[in-house]
């Protein structure tokens, strides 16, 4: 494809080609001649016709400068016909020849011939026109111009950020037009904003005034910077306006932080929730230092991989999203299978003996790493399905990630979850009494053999959901459970071994503590080194742990 | 939700008392006379042979001569040493688990230390050979910071880096100790407060601003010199006569260590530690205070510990925080647990077999290491708790039982 | 493999065998003419670097592989054209900084191998550059640093700031490039990104940036939870025309993309560290149009560039690679497959694998490349190369959006912050201060 380099500026006109074209709405021949103006090769050029396009308000030729930016925007010169722009994306095969399905630059529609079939060019006869960056900036200006008036509020409202980061007076005007016509409140708002920071710029001091008034009141963020230096220049009374609503801005900002670090604490508090459930029940329920179970979690994450994989390629691409339901119970049975053979064939005989326990599994945890790395390789790739990207935006500023509403949730499920198989089945009611007093549950008929295998299944379980829920915000990769293995000990230590009350109430208060110590020293290591210091310091106080194990057992 | 409080010795599990405890047999003279024998011979082949062996039978250098045959190149020397001043920590280590029932995962963090003493005074040595050609050390330069910190300012001196090369390890212990002993913390809790001290203290070290060379640690050294009654001695570390020398040092510390290892396990003392270990209520009921006893065990092996390090380092030519992390930590247990815990023969042997292997590992096998140690780490556990010391009591006593068996029937 | 153990008759056996060994090593070291030229290849194939550095060991073998296929090392010497196939002894480091200085130690000293090719980290590289200088080796060092080194026993074919930092932010700096007027720098906290972000500041205020538009902030590694962070850089970059400079290493990336795109930020983003190796076992759908700088990437549309590619692919799957339906190449790749093929010409200019000799010859070198021509520097060890600024696509390519007019040329002190200071090993010994005249 070579890119247009001998085109004058104005010298081609549309003709209609032998091929007839199916009608279109007959596009104004000032819109046409624009659209030809921008094959060339002059930056300055290309913006004016993009700024004249912009102008025309025509709606058809958004399609036209999209492809423009995308560089999918081409001079067609066909065999036997005169030059014209064609927008070229697609790709058919002709004869064996790979060759480009055309649509007309004007709207957007695939060309047809005169008895309907799609017209297509091999890439001899298309000439691409290109574009620098400042070019598409100033396309992109214009699309959102468009794009305050489209259908969607969530585009209108990007559309209006987008103008007021970039616009400029021109923009003002589109801006006051489609706040008036605005159905959608948050757009509104948007607009509204976006409307006075561009007016911040107006050169009367009235203006000027109204606009830092009207920012004041809607808290903008994006002002600051703006007024900061409009502050350098102001004229008193505009400083005297502009001086509180800073403050007041600023004040607003502090709060957005703080409760933002809320709502961080509780996603982190989650976080180490889920890691810690699975690890309490083995750990706290059973007495066995499980060192592998960050390796369970890897064993989830992956068997989220495998899942992802399938249905990229066994099922339609709108149920792809679906693969992370389907990927929660696979990952508790992958981890939970590997961790019965765990349990059958290692730990079973190191009951008793935590500190060897200990040992056998670190092992067990190298050779399931590097197993790992050679049947994937180091990084896999996992994909956000779709509702769960992006987030909710609750109050201006703050945006609440869906993966991690997500995971809050989950957590709360599985706690619930493990409540109600502990205290209220009969599976539940035979791991208790074999956790307590093995000998009589023996006695009693209860097979204590298979319930231990069974409780350790259930935590490892939990593992591998953990490891499929924390694909949404990681990696997937074979040392994915070494980054967690210390945090979960810690915590189910610090929340009092065997009691998961306290293993959630430790994982919450360690996830708070964490984010306000990471507020306060403003590093993300000083956090988490504080955290760990306070965690050594308080087990000598309680060494037992927040919620220690009632009873009168004496270690001997 | 009552748990089975977690100990070492529980009713469902049999009776396995987790060391070949060798103090009986000494009592046979004989048997004393030849241990004695055969410790005096293997310190010699250490401290003397060996290194002779590096002298004689050197290749001509320029020349394409590959030496005697039996020659102990450079570079297998060197390993060597460090090997021994891993055997070095695993001493102290066996001292706190193999006797005393401590399971501590952060010797590798006072290994560290008395390693970062060490390498702190070689940094301030190489001073203006190093790349900046400044005083301070080339880390500091690339970090912007102009002026050597005040706690860099010792490490100037030769024997006060000695002396904090035992003290701060063992002060830190012995805080640490002080705090977790005196609330009675034990057994698993401790080892995961010692993996949670591990990890925040390698956090810290990771961080620049703690001027001690962030996650590329220390490098660069290029000599010491220790100062002899105001005669000041420069020794290169390039020389190979000089590695030589840290190598005789690293096995001199080692049999003296072993010594005094054997001398207090062999003491009262020795007894009251293990019977921490067999437990550690009884002992209190008798009347001694077991925290006492166990902090000083944990600050003697930490004080080993740091020695170790500090003669690591100048064989290796590095010290980084990645040495301290709670893998390092874990792998130094399963040396102990691969000789014989509680056997201080089995901790050294421990320590050799294991490092040797790893480095042979890592060469042959390359990418399929993990699996052989990881392997190792389940099959010690597994099948040879008492070790290798304790393999041939191990198969005796199963010997016995089969045959016993076949008696009765 | 040597047991030191205690016990008199387990002593005797260890005796003998250490004895066999050493005449084992001795009766190798008698070569032949013709006889196989040994290399080291010093890489991670375990723990946490051999995700990148496996990439780097399947090149280098394969470079290897291609050599041998057309006869290996060749020179006349008296009329007699020899040929010497390339042996490769491969070591595991195993990402042990110790362990890297050992092996280091093995391949100059009990393998006496020729070359090294090596080194990911730069602690990898400092733990090993002792070990190099002492017995007069030579390393071939593929990856991108921070500068500020001038060894003669390595030669760099990574990138230097000034061919990687630099010209990036000038970039963003440019109208072309956005205009961008506030920095946040945010890296991982070791010395790569340290002392990138210190030359970067010094550019920065040199082109009167104020201070209060440059904000530097650092995480640790393997650090997951970037949600504060995001929400500073929202924050920060309130008002626009602000770009994250980002040096974050390895796994961290991920999340801080994720987090990045989920807190809905819009500031533009360019990476350092982040190539096609890394995209491809990212989401990418997080990283779509984020900017990453490099002297090299898959797409650059040379033949040369489109055969070596495929021909990586190729070797991928026919020698059963982990994830071979989806390797790709990158610039540590790339500068490690050209490094082989600097040494091998060098050597058959040289007429020997002599290490001084191998070195004058290296010096103004030209190959070329996949990406085009490079060259080794003169004087200063290191490589001239094309700056290239790629924009993230969906398939975890780039495309390439900006480009410098020619090579560059490295060095190692940056103007910025070191502008009295030069690297030069033939009028000077390395390191030397430029006024001092």
């Amino acid at each position: 494809m070579r890119s247009s380099r001998q085109l004058s500026p104005l010298a081609v006109f549309l003709l209609f080609v032998t091929p007839a074209v199916r009608a279109q709405t007959a596009p104004p021949p000032a819109v046409v001649q624009q659209i030809d103006a921008l094959a060339t090769d002059d930056g300055t050029a290309q913006r004016a016709a993009v700024a004249a396009l912009g102008e025309s308000g025509d709606r058809n030729v958004i399609p036209t400068l999209e492809a423009l930016r995308e560089e999918s925007l081409y001079v067609w010169t066909p065999p036997n016909g005169t030059r014209r722009m064609v927008i070229a994306r697609d790709k058919t095969t002709v004869d064996d020849h790979e060759q480009y399905l055309l649509q007309d630059a004007y709207g957007g529609a695939r060309l047809h011939q005169a008895d309907g079939s799609e017209i297509s060019a091999p890439a001899e006869e298309l000439q691409e026109v290109s574009v620098d960056r400042r070019v598409r900036t100033a396309i992109q200006v214009v699309l959102e111009r468009f794009k305050l008036l489209d259908s969607d509020p969530v585009v209108r409202r990007a559309a209006a950020k987008n103008l007021a980061d970039k616009g400029d007076i021109i923009a003002l005007e589109a801006l006051a037009k489609a706040q008036a016509a605005e159905p959608d409140p948050a757009a509104r708002t948007v607009i509204d904003e976006a409307y006075n920071l561009l007016k911040l710029s107006a050169p009367s001091d009235q203006d000027k005034l109204a606009a830092i008034s009207r920012l004041g009141v809607l808290r903008s963020a994006d002002a600051v910077p703006r007024l900061e230096e409009l502050r350098k220049t102001a004229s008193p009374q505009l400083q005297a306006v502009i001086l509180p609503t800073l403050d007041h801005i600023r004040w607003w900002q502090k709060v957005n932080r703080l409760l933002y670090a809320v709502f961080s604490g509780l996603s982190l508090g989650s976080i180490l929730v889920l890691m810690s459930l699975g690890l309490a029940i083995t750990f706290g329920v059973m007495g066995v230092i499980n060192m592998a179970h960050g390796e369970l979690m890897m064993i989830g994450a992956y068997a989220t991989f495998i899942t992802q994989n399938w249905f990229l390629a066994h099922v339609p691409a709108q149920a792809f999203g679906f693969y992370f339901l389907a990927a929660i119970p696979l990952s508790f049975v992958a981890a939970g299978a590997a961790g019965y053979v765990l349990e059958r064939g290692v730990i079973r005989f190191l009951y008793g003996r935590p500190l060897e326990t200990l040992l056998a599994t670190w092992g067990v945890s190298l050779i399931l790493i590097q197993a790992a790395r050679f049947w994937f390789g180091d990084l896999t790739a996992v994909a956000a399905p779709s509702w769960l990207s992006g987030g909710i935006e609750v109050i201006a500023g703050v945006q609440l990630p869906y993966n991690r509403l997500f995971i809050i949730a989950f957590t709360m499920l599985c706690v619930a979850g493990v409540y109600l198989l502990l205290l209220r089945s009969s599976a539940g009611l035979r791991i208790r009494a074999v956790m307590q007093n093995r000998a009589m549950s023996a006695s009693m008929g209860i097979a204590t053999n298979r319930v231990d295998a069974f409780t350790f299944a259930l935590g490892s379980g939990l593992a591998g959901m953990a490891g499929c829920a924390l694909t949404l915000i990681g990696n997937v990769e074979p040392d994915l459970g070494q980054n967690y293995i210390v945090d979960a000990f810690i915590v189910v230590v610090t929340g009092g071994v065997g009691k998961l009350v306290g293993t959630v109430a430790a994982a919450l208060g360690i996830g708070w503590l964490n984010t306000f110590l990471e507020l306060v020293t403003d590093s993300a290591v000083m956090g988490k080194v504080l955290i760990l210091v306070f965690v050594i310091l308080f087990l000598q106080r309680r060494p037992s742990g927040l919620f220690p194990p009632t009873g009168r057992a004496v270690e001997y | 939700m009552e748990p089975q409080a977690p100990s070492d010795v529980s009713p469902q599990a049999p009776r396995v008392l987790a060391v070949a405890s060798p103090d009986h047999t000494l009592r046979d003279p004989y048997r004393r006379v030849s241990a004695g024998v055969g410790l005096i011979i293997a310190a010699l082949v250490l401290v003397v042979v060996l290194p002779l062996l590096n002298v004689i039978g050197r290749p001509l250098p320029g020349t394409e001569d590959v030496g005697a045959w039996y020659w102990i190149s450079d570079v297998e020397l060197n390993l060597l040493g460090r090997y021994l001043s891993y055997a070095l920590l695993a001493l102290g280590l066996d001292l706190i688990w193999g006797y005393t029932g401590i399971l501590s995962l952060c010797q590798a963090l006072f290994f560290c230390f008395g390693g970062y003493c060490m390498g702190m005074y070689l940094s301030l040595q190489t001073g203006a050979e190093g790349v900046y050609e400044s005083t301070l050390p080339d880390f500091m330069v690339w970090n912007r910071v102009t002026e050597l910190p005040l706690f860099w300012q010792p490490f100037h001196s030769f024997w006060f880096t000695m002396a904090l090369i035992v003290i701060v390890p063992s002060l830190f212990a012995f805080i640490f100790g002080f705090l977790t002993f005196r609330s009675r913390v034990r057994g698993v809790y401790f080892a995961v407060l010692t993996q949670a001290l591990a990890y925040s203290t390698w956090l810290l070290f990771n961080r620049n601003s703690m001027n001690l060379g962030g996650t590329n640690g220390l490098t660069n050294f290029k000599k010491i010199v220790p100062t002899f009654f105001g005669h000041a001695t420069t020794f290169r570390l390039s020389e190979p006569g000089v590695q030589r020398g840290l190598y005789v040092v690293t096995a001199l510390f080692l049999v003296a260590a072993y010594l005094l290892c054997r001398w207090i396990t062999r003491s009262r003392l020795g007894r009251v530690l293990t019977a921490i270990r067999d437990n550690e209520n009884r002992v209190r009921f008798s009347g001694y205070n077991p925290a006492n006893f166990k902090l000083f065990v944990f600050t003697l092996s930490a004080a080993l510990a740091g020695v170790a390090g500090a003669l690591y380092v100048p064989q290796t030519g590095i010290i980084t925080p990645g040495k301290m992390s709670v893998a390092a930590s874990i792998d130094m247990v399963i040396w102990i647990a691969v000789g014989g815990r509680g056997t201080l023969v089995g901790a050294v042997l421990g320590a050799l077999i294991v490092n040797a292997g790893y480095s042979y590992f890592t060469t042959h096998f390359a990418a399929y290491w993990p699996y052989f140690l990881g392997l190792l780490f389940v099959a010690v556990v597994m099948l040879i708790p008492r070790g290798l010391i304790g393999l041939p009591a191990q198969l005796r006593e199963r010997l016995a039982r089969s045959s016993r068996r076949g008696q009765t029937e | 493999m040597k047991i030191y153990q205690v016990g008199a008759v387990r002593r005797t056996v260890a005796t003998a065998v250490i004895g066999t060994v050493v005449l084992c090593m001795a009766a190798r070291g008698m070569a032949d003419d013709g006889a196989p030229i040994k290399v080291g290849i010093l890489h991670s194939l375990s723990g946490t670097m051999a995700i990148s550095e496996v990439s780097l060991r399947d090149v280098d073998l394969m470079a290897i592989d291609e050599i041998n296929a057309k006869g290996g090392v060749c020179f006349t010497k008296e009329g007699k054209k020899t040929c010497h196939k390339i042996e490769p002894v491969v070591v595991d480091p195993a990402s042990n900084w110790d362990l890297f200085a050992e092996k280091a130690k093995q391949l100059l000293l009990q393998d006496k191998v020729a070359i090294v090719f090596g080194c990911w980290t730069s602690v990898s590289r400092k733990s090993v550059l002792p070990v190099f200088e002492g017995n007069n080796g030579l390393l071939f060092y593929p990856v991108q640093y921070e500068g500020e080194e001038c060894s003669d026993a390595v030669f760099y074919t990574g990138a230097a700031p000034n061919q990687q930092a630099i010209p990036a932010v000038e970039y963003l700096m440019s109208e072309e490039g956005g205009g961008v007027k506030k920095f946040y720098l945010l890296g991982t906290d070791y010395v790569y990104p340290r002392t990138t972000n210190k030359i970067l500041r010094a550019m920065l205020k040199a082109k009167g940036v104020p201070e209060e538009n440059i904000r530097e902030e650092y995480t640790p590694f393997h650090h997951q939870d970037y949600q504060q962070i995001v929400q500073k850089i929202k924050e920060f970059s309130a008002g626009g025309k602000t770009a994250v400079i980002s040096t974050i290493n390895g796994d961290s990336n991920v999340p801080f993309y994720k987090e990045f795109a989920n807190q809905g930020l819009t500031a533009s983003d360019v990476a350092f560290s982040v190539a096609e190796d890394e995209l491809r076992g990212m989401d990418t759908s997080a990283l779509v149009g984020h900017l990453a700088t490099w002297n090299y990437y898959e797409s650059v549309d040379t033949p040369a560039n489109k055969a070596f590619a495929a021909h990586f692919k190729e070797y991928a799957k026919k020698h059963n690679l982990p994830d071979a339906e989806h390797r790709v190449v990158d610039d540590p790749m790339e500068a490690s497959y050209f490094g082989v093929y600097l040494w091998k010409q060098a050597v058959e200019k040289a007429g020997t694998t002599d290490v001084d000799a191998v070195r004058k010859a290296l010096y103004g070198m030209e190959f070329a490349a996949p990406s085009g021509t490079v060259k080794i520097d003169e004087r200063n060890h290191h490589t001239w190369r094309p700056v290239l600024v790629g924009e993230i696509k969906k398939d975890g390519q780039f495309k390439i959006i900006h480009r410098s007019k020619g090579l560059v040329k490295p060095e190692p002190w940056s103007e910025y912050t070191s502008p009295d200071k030069g690297c030069d090993w033939v009028d000077h010994k390395g390191t030397y201060e430029k006024n001092a005249k």
